[in-house]
Protein backbone atom coordinates (compact mmCIF):
# COMPACT_ATOMS: atom_id res chain seq x y z
CA UNK A 1 0.00 0.00 0.00
CA UNK A 2 1.54 3.46 -0.82
CA UNK A 3 1.03 6.31 1.31
CA UNK A 4 2.70 9.97 0.79
CA UNK A 5 4.56 10.27 3.84
CA UNK A 6 8.29 12.98 2.83
CA UNK A 7 7.70 16.73 2.00
CA UNK A 8 8.98 16.19 -0.88
CA UNK A 9 6.28 13.33 -1.83
CA UNK A 10 8.23 10.62 -3.42
CA UNK A 11 6.00 7.50 -2.88
CA UNK A 12 8.24 5.62 -0.41
CA UNK A 13 7.19 2.22 -0.15
CA UNK A 14 6.75 0.62 3.66
CA UNK A 15 9.81 -1.44 3.43
CA UNK A 16 12.40 0.14 2.41
CA UNK A 17 14.31 3.60 3.13
CA UNK A 18 16.50 5.63 0.89
CA UNK A 19 20.23 4.54 1.77
CA UNK A 20 22.92 7.57 2.55
CA UNK A 21 26.35 7.08 1.48
CA UNK A 22 28.87 6.46 4.07
CA UNK A 23 31.80 8.44 4.44
CA UNK A 24 34.52 7.84 6.79
CA UNK A 25 36.52 10.33 8.65
CA UNK A 26 40.39 10.86 7.93
CA UNK A 27 41.55 10.67 11.80
CA UNK A 28 45.11 9.47 11.09
CA UNK A 29 46.46 12.94 12.19
CA UNK A 30 44.68 12.17 15.81
CA UNK A 31 47.17 9.41 15.85
CA UNK A 32 50.46 9.30 17.83
CA UNK A 33 51.88 5.98 16.16
CA UNK A 34 51.42 5.95 12.55
CA UNK A 35 53.28 3.62 10.50
CA UNK A 36 56.10 5.14 8.92
CA UNK A 37 56.18 3.46 5.47
CA UNK A 38 53.37 2.88 3.00
CA UNK A 39 53.42 -0.49 3.36
CA UNK A 40 51.44 -2.76 6.03
CA UNK A 41 51.39 -5.73 7.48
CA UNK A 42 48.42 -8.05 8.64
CA UNK A 43 49.89 -7.66 11.95
CA UNK A 44 49.49 -3.56 12.06
CA UNK A 45 46.03 -3.64 9.99
CA UNK A 46 44.31 -4.05 13.23
CA UNK A 47 45.68 -1.45 15.48
CA UNK A 48 46.40 1.21 12.70
CA UNK A 49 42.81 1.55 11.14
CA UNK A 50 41.62 4.38 12.98
CA UNK A 51 37.86 4.00 14.55
CA UNK A 52 35.41 5.66 11.91
CA UNK A 53 31.71 6.46 12.25
CA UNK A 54 29.04 6.68 9.37
CA UNK A 55 28.58 9.84 8.49
CA UNK A 56 26.50 11.22 5.35
CA UNK A 57 27.85 12.44 2.42
CA UNK A 58 27.65 16.57 2.85
CA UNK A 59 29.43 19.51 3.46
CA UNK A 60 26.85 21.02 5.58
CA UNK A 61 26.74 19.42 8.28
CA UNK A 62 24.54 21.57 10.83
CA UNK A 63 21.84 21.50 7.98
CA UNK A 64 21.98 17.88 6.97
CA UNK A 65 20.05 17.47 10.35
CA UNK A 66 17.37 19.82 9.24
CA UNK A 67 17.20 18.01 6.23
CA UNK A 68 16.81 14.70 8.08
CA UNK A 69 14.26 15.99 10.46
CA UNK A 70 12.28 17.66 7.34
CA UNK A 71 11.92 14.49 5.50
CA UNK A 72 10.22 12.67 8.17
CA UNK A 73 8.28 15.73 9.41
CA UNK A 74 4.52 14.97 9.26
CA UNK A 75 3.80 17.14 6.20
CA UNK A 76 0.11 17.66 5.26
CA UNK A 77 -1.07 17.60 8.74
CA UNK A 78 -4.56 15.96 8.33
CA UNK A 79 -6.35 12.71 7.67
CA UNK A 80 -8.83 11.63 4.94
CA UNK A 81 -9.61 8.80 3.64
CA UNK A 82 -11.83 7.43 0.30
CA UNK A 83 -12.89 3.64 -0.49
CA UNK A 84 -14.85 1.94 -2.85
CA UNK A 85 -17.50 -0.73 -1.88
CA UNK A 86 -20.47 -2.24 -2.83
CA UNK A 87 -23.01 0.62 -2.48
CA UNK A 88 -20.68 3.10 -3.59
CA UNK A 89 -17.29 5.60 -2.42
CA UNK A 90 -17.03 6.43 0.95
CA UNK A 91 -15.38 9.82 1.51
CA UNK A 92 -14.29 10.85 5.12
CA UNK A 93 -11.60 13.83 6.12
CA UNK A 94 -11.26 15.47 9.68
CA UNK A 95 -11.62 19.16 9.52
CA UNK A 96 -8.26 20.36 11.74
CA UNK A 97 -5.92 23.23 9.86
CA UNK A 98 -2.70 24.19 11.14
CA UNK A 99 -0.55 26.82 10.54
CA UNK A 100 2.69 25.09 11.90
CA UNK A 101 1.63 24.70 15.63
CA UNK A 102 -1.36 27.03 15.84
CA UNK A 103 -4.53 25.02 15.20
CA UNK A 104 -5.85 28.02 12.84
CA UNK A 105 -9.61 26.39 12.45
CA UNK A 106 -10.84 23.52 13.68
CA UNK A 107 -13.68 23.04 11.22
CA UNK A 108 -12.07 22.91 8.47
CA UNK A 109 -14.37 21.48 5.60
CA UNK A 110 -12.06 19.07 3.87
CA UNK A 111 -14.87 17.36 1.37
CA UNK A 112 -15.05 20.00 -1.04
CA UNK A 113 -18.16 19.25 -4.21
CA UNK A 114 -16.71 19.14 -7.54
CA UNK A 115 -20.32 19.22 -9.11
CA UNK A 116 -23.40 17.64 -7.60
CA UNK A 117 -21.70 13.77 -8.69
CA UNK A 118 -18.05 14.38 -7.63
CA UNK A 119 -16.47 15.10 -4.83
CA UNK A 120 -12.83 15.95 -3.68
CA UNK A 121 -10.61 15.69 -0.57
CA UNK A 122 -8.20 18.81 0.68
CA UNK A 123 -5.14 17.46 2.01
CA UNK A 124 -1.76 20.25 1.72
CA UNK A 125 -2.17 23.80 1.28
CA UNK A 126 -5.88 25.33 1.97
CA UNK A 127 -5.55 27.81 -0.30
CA UNK A 128 -4.65 25.44 -3.38
CA UNK A 129 -7.08 22.51 -2.78
CA UNK A 130 -9.95 24.74 -2.31
CA UNK A 131 -9.26 26.75 -5.89
CA UNK A 132 -7.69 23.99 -8.01
CA UNK A 133 -11.16 21.98 -6.78
CA UNK A 134 -12.55 24.95 -7.70
CA UNK A 135 -11.48 25.42 -10.89
CA UNK A 136 -11.50 21.73 -11.82
CA UNK A 137 -15.68 22.05 -11.03
CA UNK A 138 -15.58 24.60 -13.63
CA UNK A 139 -14.13 22.97 -16.40
CA UNK A 140 -15.97 19.80 -15.54
CA UNK A 141 -19.05 22.05 -16.70
CA UNK A 142 -17.31 23.60 -19.74
CA UNK A 143 -16.94 19.82 -20.36
CA UNK A 144 -20.33 18.93 -20.12
CA UNK A 145 -21.80 22.10 -21.82
CA UNK A 146 -19.09 21.37 -24.67
CA UNK A 147 -20.00 17.64 -24.87
CA UNK A 148 -23.52 16.92 -23.75
CA UNK A 149 -22.68 14.22 -21.29
CA UNK A 150 -21.08 14.62 -18.12
CA UNK A 151 -17.41 14.70 -17.83
CA UNK A 152 -15.84 10.81 -16.25
CA UNK A 153 -13.71 10.43 -12.82
CA UNK A 154 -10.86 9.51 -14.98
CA UNK A 155 -11.39 12.78 -16.98
CA UNK A 156 -11.82 14.58 -14.06
CA UNK A 157 -8.68 13.14 -12.79
CA UNK A 158 -6.62 13.51 -15.66
CA UNK A 159 -7.35 17.33 -15.71
CA UNK A 160 -6.69 17.76 -12.43
CA UNK A 161 -3.32 16.18 -12.69
CA UNK A 162 -2.06 17.68 -15.60
CA UNK A 163 -3.15 21.42 -13.99
CA UNK A 164 -1.02 20.59 -11.27
CA UNK A 165 2.05 19.05 -12.66
CA UNK A 166 2.57 21.99 -15.13
CA UNK A 167 2.99 23.74 -11.53
CA UNK A 168 5.42 21.44 -10.38
CA UNK A 169 8.44 22.47 -8.37
CA UNK A 170 6.64 25.75 -7.83
CA UNK A 171 5.60 25.19 -4.13
CA UNK A 172 1.91 23.77 -4.54
CA UNK A 173 0.96 21.40 -2.07
CA UNK A 174 -1.98 19.58 -2.87
CA UNK A 175 -2.80 15.75 -1.91
CA UNK A 176 -6.29 15.14 -2.82
CA UNK A 177 -8.62 11.95 -4.24
CA UNK A 178 -11.11 12.64 -6.77
CA UNK A 179 -14.11 10.35 -5.83
CA UNK A 180 -17.16 10.30 -7.97
CA UNK A 181 -19.96 8.28 -9.66
CA UNK A 182 -19.70 7.99 -13.46
CA UNK A 183 -20.96 5.59 -16.39
CA UNK A 184 -18.80 3.26 -15.49
CA UNK A 185 -19.77 2.98 -11.91
CA UNK A 186 -17.98 4.27 -8.83
CA UNK A 187 -14.46 5.61 -9.04
CA UNK A 188 -12.03 6.83 -7.03
CA UNK A 189 -8.59 8.18 -7.84
CA UNK A 190 -5.42 10.08 -6.16
CA UNK A 191 -3.89 13.29 -7.12
CA UNK A 192 -0.99 15.18 -5.87
CA UNK A 193 0.80 17.73 -6.75
CA UNK A 194 3.36 16.31 -8.06
CA UNK A 195 1.54 15.35 -11.22
CA UNK A 196 1.14 11.92 -9.47
CA UNK A 197 -2.17 10.23 -10.21
CA UNK A 198 -3.31 6.69 -9.14
CA UNK A 199 -6.31 4.41 -9.41
CA UNK A 200 -7.65 2.66 -6.56
CA UNK A 201 -10.37 1.54 -4.62
CA UNK A 202 -9.05 3.01 -1.15
CA UNK A 203 -6.56 5.61 -0.59
CA UNK A 204 -5.57 7.59 2.87
CA UNK A 205 -3.95 11.02 2.58
CA UNK A 206 -2.06 13.12 4.80
CA UNK A 207 0.29 13.03 8.47
CA UNK A 208 -2.25 10.74 10.07
CA UNK A 209 -3.12 8.31 6.55
CA UNK A 210 -1.10 5.51 8.53
CA UNK A 211 -2.91 5.16 11.20
CA UNK A 212 -6.16 5.25 9.31
CA UNK A 213 -4.73 2.91 6.97
CA UNK A 214 -4.28 0.08 9.52
CA UNK A 215 -7.74 0.46 10.77
CA UNK A 216 -9.15 0.43 7.28
CA UNK A 217 -7.39 -2.54 5.75
CA UNK A 218 -8.20 -4.42 8.40
CA UNK A 219 -11.79 -4.02 8.58
CA UNK A 220 -12.34 -3.26 5.12
CA UNK A 221 -14.54 -5.64 2.91
CA UNK A 222 -16.45 -5.15 -0.32
CA UNK A 223 -19.65 -5.88 0.62
CA UNK A 224 -20.39 -3.78 3.37
CA UNK A 225 -23.69 -2.23 4.09
CA UNK A 226 -23.54 1.54 4.23
CA UNK A 227 -23.82 1.70 7.96
CA UNK A 228 -20.69 -0.69 7.97
CA UNK A 229 -18.92 1.38 5.54
CA UNK A 230 -19.76 4.54 7.58
CA UNK A 231 -18.75 2.94 10.71
CA UNK A 232 -15.24 1.94 9.09
CA UNK A 233 -14.85 5.51 7.87
CA UNK A 234 -15.53 7.19 10.99
CA UNK A 235 -13.27 4.68 13.44
CA UNK A 236 -10.60 4.86 10.90
CA UNK A 237 -10.39 9.19 11.60
CA UNK A 238 -10.92 8.69 14.93
CA UNK A 239 -8.09 6.57 15.43
CA UNK A 240 -5.68 8.78 13.40
CA UNK A 241 -6.94 11.75 15.32
CA UNK A 242 -6.17 9.53 18.31
CA UNK A 243 -2.26 9.60 17.72
CA UNK A 244 -2.00 12.28 14.90
CA UNK A 245 -1.27 15.48 16.42
CA UNK A 246 -1.80 17.18 13.23
CA UNK A 247 -5.11 15.92 12.83
CA UNK A 248 -8.29 16.45 14.77
CA UNK A 249 -11.06 18.68 15.48
CA UNK A 250 -13.99 19.24 17.98
CA UNK A 251 -16.46 18.61 15.46
CA UNK A 252 -14.14 16.37 13.42
CA UNK A 253 -15.25 13.96 10.73
CA UNK A 254 -17.68 14.52 7.67
CA UNK A 255 -19.00 11.74 6.09
CA UNK A 256 -20.58 11.75 2.89
CA UNK A 257 -20.94 9.20 -0.30
CA UNK A 258 -22.28 9.20 -3.50
CA UNK A 259 -24.69 6.60 -4.77
CA UNK A 260 -25.58 6.34 -8.53
CA UNK A 261 -28.70 6.81 -10.51
CA UNK A 262 -31.52 4.31 -9.24
CA UNK A 263 -33.72 2.86 -11.85
CA UNK A 264 -35.94 6.24 -11.74
CA UNK A 265 -33.19 7.98 -13.19
CA UNK A 266 -31.72 10.11 -9.79
CA UNK A 267 -29.03 10.31 -7.95
CA UNK A 268 -28.39 10.42 -4.38
CA UNK A 269 -25.91 11.80 -1.93
CA UNK A 270 -26.78 10.17 1.02
CA UNK A 271 -25.02 11.44 4.77
CA UNK A 272 -24.80 9.96 7.59
CA UNK A 273 -25.57 12.25 10.68
CA UNK A 274 -24.18 12.01 13.70
CA UNK A 275 -25.85 8.91 15.28
CA UNK A 276 -26.27 7.22 12.14
CA UNK A 277 -29.61 8.33 10.47
CA UNK A 278 -29.58 8.33 7.06
CA UNK A 279 -30.73 11.04 5.32
CA UNK A 280 -31.25 10.93 1.70
CA UNK A 281 -30.98 14.04 -0.38
CA UNK A 282 -32.50 13.65 -3.99
CA UNK A 283 -30.57 15.61 -6.23
CA UNK A 284 -33.30 15.84 -9.00
CA UNK A 285 -31.16 16.93 -11.60
CA UNK A 286 -31.44 16.28 -15.08
CA UNK A 287 -28.22 15.96 -17.17
CA UNK A 288 -28.06 19.08 -18.23
CA UNK A 289 -27.88 20.30 -14.36
CA UNK A 290 -27.20 23.81 -12.85
CA UNK A 291 -24.81 24.82 -10.23
CA UNK A 292 -24.09 22.35 -7.21
CA UNK A 293 -27.05 22.26 -5.08
CA UNK A 294 -25.99 23.32 -1.30
CA UNK A 295 -24.98 20.63 0.25
CA UNK A 296 -25.37 20.66 4.36
CA UNK A 297 -22.25 18.80 6.15
CA UNK A 298 -22.98 17.80 8.78
CA UNK A 299 -20.26 17.32 11.07
CA UNK A 300 -19.89 15.34 14.90
CA UNK A 301 -17.35 14.70 16.60
CA UNK A 302 -14.85 12.05 17.11
CA UNK B 1 31.76 30.17 -0.42
CA UNK B 2 28.68 30.42 1.80
CA UNK B 3 25.80 31.20 -0.51
CA UNK B 4 24.87 35.33 -0.25
CA UNK B 5 21.26 35.66 1.18
CA UNK B 6 19.10 38.20 -0.16
CA UNK B 7 19.16 41.27 2.59
CA UNK B 8 16.39 43.23 1.34
CA UNK B 9 12.90 41.71 1.49
CA UNK B 10 9.89 42.70 -0.28
CA UNK B 11 7.44 42.69 2.79
CA UNK B 12 7.38 43.85 6.51
CA UNK B 13 5.17 43.05 8.82
CA UNK B 14 2.88 46.78 10.53
CA UNK B 15 1.52 44.63 13.24
CA UNK B 16 -2.18 44.60 14.22
CA UNK B 17 -5.17 42.74 15.14
CA UNK B 18 -8.65 42.27 13.80
CA UNK B 19 -11.80 40.76 14.67
CA UNK B 20 -15.19 40.08 13.72
CA UNK B 21 -18.16 38.27 15.16
CA UNK B 22 -21.45 37.43 13.19
CA UNK B 23 -24.92 37.80 15.21
CA UNK B 24 -28.29 36.58 13.75
CA UNK B 25 -28.42 40.21 11.90
CA UNK B 26 -25.93 42.33 12.84
CA UNK B 27 -22.02 41.92 12.38
CA UNK B 28 -19.48 43.32 14.14
CA UNK B 29 -15.56 43.61 13.04
CA UNK B 30 -13.01 45.76 15.01
CA UNK B 31 -9.67 46.83 14.66
CA UNK B 32 -7.02 48.60 16.59
CA UNK B 33 -5.72 51.74 15.02
CA UNK B 34 -1.47 50.77 15.64
CA UNK B 35 0.46 50.59 12.74
CA UNK B 36 3.72 49.56 13.92
CA UNK B 37 7.02 48.28 12.35
CA UNK B 38 9.85 46.30 14.23
CA UNK B 39 9.55 48.38 17.50
CA UNK B 40 8.68 51.73 16.04
CA UNK B 41 5.17 53.11 15.99
CA UNK B 42 4.36 54.33 12.80
CA UNK B 43 1.23 56.13 13.52
CA UNK B 44 -1.38 55.65 16.40
CA UNK B 45 -4.45 56.49 13.94
CA UNK B 46 -4.93 54.28 10.84
CA UNK B 47 -7.45 52.33 9.98
CA UNK B 48 -7.69 49.04 8.91
CA UNK B 49 -10.97 48.80 8.38
CA UNK B 50 -12.14 49.46 4.67
CA UNK B 51 -15.83 49.13 3.40
CA UNK B 52 -15.63 47.46 0.05
CA UNK B 53 -19.90 47.09 -0.14
CA UNK B 54 -23.18 48.27 1.33
CA UNK B 55 -23.20 44.96 3.52
CA UNK B 56 -19.72 43.89 3.77
CA UNK B 57 -16.79 45.45 5.18
CA UNK B 58 -13.07 43.87 5.59
CA UNK B 59 -10.31 44.17 8.27
CA UNK B 60 -6.94 43.21 7.13
CA UNK B 61 -3.38 43.26 9.66
CA UNK B 62 0.04 42.33 7.78
CA UNK B 63 1.61 44.25 5.74
CA UNK B 64 -0.54 47.53 5.41
CA UNK B 65 0.88 48.63 1.96
CA UNK B 66 -0.11 45.04 0.28
CA UNK B 67 -3.76 45.42 2.39
CA UNK B 68 -4.14 49.13 0.75
CA UNK B 69 -2.78 47.44 -2.93
CA UNK B 70 -6.05 44.52 -2.20
CA UNK B 71 -8.57 46.95 -0.68
CA UNK B 72 -7.91 48.73 -4.13
CA UNK B 73 -8.31 46.16 -6.23
CA UNK B 74 -11.53 44.63 -4.52
CA UNK B 75 -13.08 48.58 -4.68
CA UNK B 76 -12.27 48.83 -8.52
CA UNK B 77 -14.10 45.40 -9.23
CA UNK B 78 -16.58 45.82 -7.09
CA UNK B 79 -17.43 48.79 -9.16
CA UNK B 80 -17.02 47.54 -12.56
CA UNK B 81 -19.66 44.22 -10.80
CA UNK B 82 -21.93 47.31 -10.04
CA UNK B 83 -21.87 48.68 -13.65
CA UNK B 84 -22.23 44.97 -15.07
CA UNK B 85 -25.05 43.95 -12.99
CA UNK B 86 -26.73 46.70 -11.57
CA UNK B 87 -26.60 46.45 -8.03
CA UNK B 88 -24.08 46.12 -4.97
CA UNK B 89 -22.12 42.68 -4.54
CA UNK B 90 -23.73 40.38 -1.44
CA UNK B 91 -21.13 39.82 1.24
CA UNK B 92 -20.89 35.51 0.09
CA UNK B 93 -19.91 37.20 -3.60
CA UNK B 94 -17.63 39.21 -2.09
CA UNK B 95 -15.93 36.51 0.08
CA UNK B 96 -15.11 34.06 -3.03
CA UNK B 97 -13.94 37.24 -5.12
CA UNK B 98 -11.24 38.11 -2.40
CA UNK B 99 -10.35 34.63 -2.12
CA UNK B 100 -9.36 34.50 -6.32
CA UNK B 101 -8.01 37.67 -5.40
CA UNK B 102 -5.54 36.60 -3.12
CA UNK B 103 -5.02 33.37 -4.78
CA UNK B 104 -4.06 34.67 -8.52
CA UNK B 105 -1.00 36.40 -6.16
CA UNK B 106 -0.10 32.64 -5.26
CA UNK B 107 3.50 32.58 -5.94
CA UNK B 108 4.03 36.64 -4.86
CA UNK B 109 1.63 36.78 -1.80
CA UNK B 110 -0.67 39.55 -0.46
CA UNK B 111 0.80 39.82 2.95
CA UNK B 112 -2.51 40.37 4.28
CA UNK B 113 -4.15 38.49 6.92
CA UNK B 114 -7.68 39.50 5.93
CA UNK B 115 -11.69 39.05 7.93
CA UNK B 116 -14.41 39.75 6.28
CA UNK B 117 -17.74 40.32 7.97
CA UNK B 118 -20.95 41.33 6.64
CA UNK B 119 -24.93 40.57 6.34
CA UNK B 120 -25.47 37.83 4.01
CA UNK B 121 -28.26 37.67 1.42
CA UNK B 122 -30.90 36.85 4.04
CA UNK B 123 -29.84 39.79 6.57
CA UNK B 124 -27.69 37.75 8.96
CA UNK B 125 -24.30 37.82 10.05
CA UNK B 126 -21.68 36.36 8.44
CA UNK B 127 -17.80 36.33 8.66
CA UNK B 128 -15.45 34.76 6.57
CA UNK B 129 -11.84 34.02 7.49
CA UNK B 130 -9.09 34.00 5.16
CA UNK B 131 -5.27 33.00 5.16
CA UNK B 132 -2.84 35.36 3.13
CA UNK B 133 -3.09 33.02 0.08
CA UNK B 134 -6.86 32.91 -0.49
CA UNK B 135 -8.56 29.63 1.46
CA UNK B 136 -11.54 30.61 3.18
CA UNK B 137 -14.25 29.74 5.33
CA UNK B 138 -17.38 30.81 6.85
CA UNK B 139 -17.21 31.05 10.96
CA UNK B 140 -19.43 32.43 13.84
CA UNK B 141 -16.42 34.62 14.80
CA UNK B 142 -12.50 35.58 13.49
CA UNK B 143 -9.51 36.79 14.84
CA UNK B 144 -6.39 37.55 12.68
CA UNK B 145 -2.97 39.20 13.04
CA UNK B 146 -0.66 39.57 16.15
CA UNK B 147 -3.10 39.56 18.60
CA UNK B 148 -4.85 36.70 17.13
CA UNK B 149 -2.99 33.93 19.32
CA UNK B 150 -4.31 35.57 22.44
CA UNK B 151 -8.14 36.41 21.37
CA UNK B 152 -9.46 33.35 19.44
CA UNK B 153 -8.91 30.76 22.34
CA UNK B 154 -10.82 33.80 24.68
CA UNK B 155 -13.55 33.44 21.90
CA UNK B 156 -13.60 30.05 21.66
CA UNK B 157 -14.49 30.15 25.20
CA UNK B 158 -17.03 32.52 25.15
CA UNK B 159 -18.96 31.73 21.80
CA UNK B 160 -17.76 28.11 20.42
CA UNK B 161 -20.63 25.93 20.58
CA UNK B 162 -20.18 22.58 22.27
CA UNK B 163 -20.02 19.25 20.11
CA UNK B 164 -23.28 18.51 17.88
CA UNK B 165 -23.32 15.03 20.11
CA UNK B 166 -24.49 16.74 23.22
CA UNK B 167 -26.55 19.60 21.93
CA UNK B 168 -27.93 20.45 18.21
CA UNK B 169 -26.26 21.95 16.10
CA UNK B 170 -26.30 25.48 15.70
CA UNK B 171 -26.20 28.37 13.28
CA UNK B 172 -23.03 29.89 11.78
CA UNK B 173 -23.96 33.10 13.99
CA UNK B 174 -23.57 33.69 18.04
CA UNK B 175 -26.49 33.71 19.96
CA UNK B 176 -25.23 37.31 21.74
CA UNK B 177 -27.07 40.51 21.17
CA UNK B 178 -25.66 43.63 19.26
CA UNK B 179 -24.14 45.57 22.63
CA UNK B 180 -23.17 42.09 24.06
CA UNK B 181 -20.84 41.27 21.01
CA UNK B 182 -19.52 44.63 20.89
CA UNK B 183 -18.59 44.72 24.46
CA UNK B 184 -17.32 41.50 24.12
CA UNK B 185 -15.33 42.59 21.38
CA UNK B 186 -14.17 45.53 23.73
CA UNK B 187 -13.07 43.13 26.08
CA UNK B 188 -10.94 41.13 23.99
CA UNK B 189 -8.98 43.91 22.54
CA UNK B 190 -8.31 45.00 26.44
CA UNK B 191 -6.64 42.00 27.20
CA UNK B 192 -4.53 42.17 24.05
CA UNK B 193 -3.07 45.49 24.31
CA UNK B 194 -2.28 44.10 27.48
CA UNK B 195 0.06 41.30 26.20
CA UNK B 196 0.51 42.24 22.51
CA UNK B 197 3.05 45.05 22.07
CA UNK B 198 1.94 45.54 18.24
CA UNK B 199 -1.76 46.24 19.32
CA UNK B 200 -3.07 48.70 20.64
CA UNK B 201 -3.72 52.85 20.91
CA UNK B 202 -7.12 52.82 19.77
CA UNK B 203 -9.74 50.77 18.77
CA UNK B 204 -12.07 51.13 15.73
CA UNK B 205 -15.42 49.55 16.32
CA UNK B 206 -18.05 48.92 12.74
CA UNK B 207 -21.39 47.86 13.01
CA UNK B 208 -23.23 46.88 10.10
CA UNK B 209 -26.98 45.87 10.50
CA UNK B 210 -30.18 46.41 8.77
CA UNK B 211 -30.40 49.71 9.59
CA UNK B 212 -26.81 50.28 7.81
CA UNK B 213 -23.63 50.85 9.03
CA UNK B 214 -22.06 52.58 12.56
CA UNK B 215 -18.49 53.20 13.54
CA UNK B 216 -17.64 53.80 17.22
CA UNK B 217 -14.37 54.64 19.23
CA UNK B 218 -12.52 53.74 22.35
CA UNK B 219 -9.45 54.61 23.77
CA UNK B 220 -6.61 51.62 24.34
CA UNK B 221 -3.13 51.42 25.84
CA UNK B 222 -0.63 53.70 24.69
CA UNK B 223 2.17 51.81 25.56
Amino acid sequence: MVYVTSQRKDIVRNEGFRTVIIMKIDFSGLESTAPLCGASSEMFDGFSTSPSFQIPDTTDFDDFQKEAIQMVKPAKGTTTLAFIFKEGVMVAADSRASMGGYISSQSVKKIIEINPYMLGTMAGGAADCQFWHRNLGIKCRLHELANKRRISVTGASKLLANILYSYRGMGLSVGTMIAGWDEKGPGLYYVDSEGGRLKGTKFSVGSGSPYAYGVLDSGYRYDMTIEEAAELARRSIYHATFRDGASGGVASGMLCFIMWDQPDGRSYLVMTLGNFTICTIQLNQPLSSRRCPKLEFLCYSI
Amino acid sequence: MTKQQANWSPYDNNGGTCVAIAGADYCVIAADTRMSTGYSILTRDYSKICKLADKCVMASSGFQADVKALQKVLSARHLIYQHQHNKQMSCPAMGQLLSNTLYYKRFFPYYSFNVLGGLDNEGKGCVYTYDAVGSYERVGYSSQGSGATLITPFLDNQLKSPSPLLLPAKDAVTPLSETEAIDLVKTCFASATERDIYTGDKLEIVVLNADGIRREYMELRKD
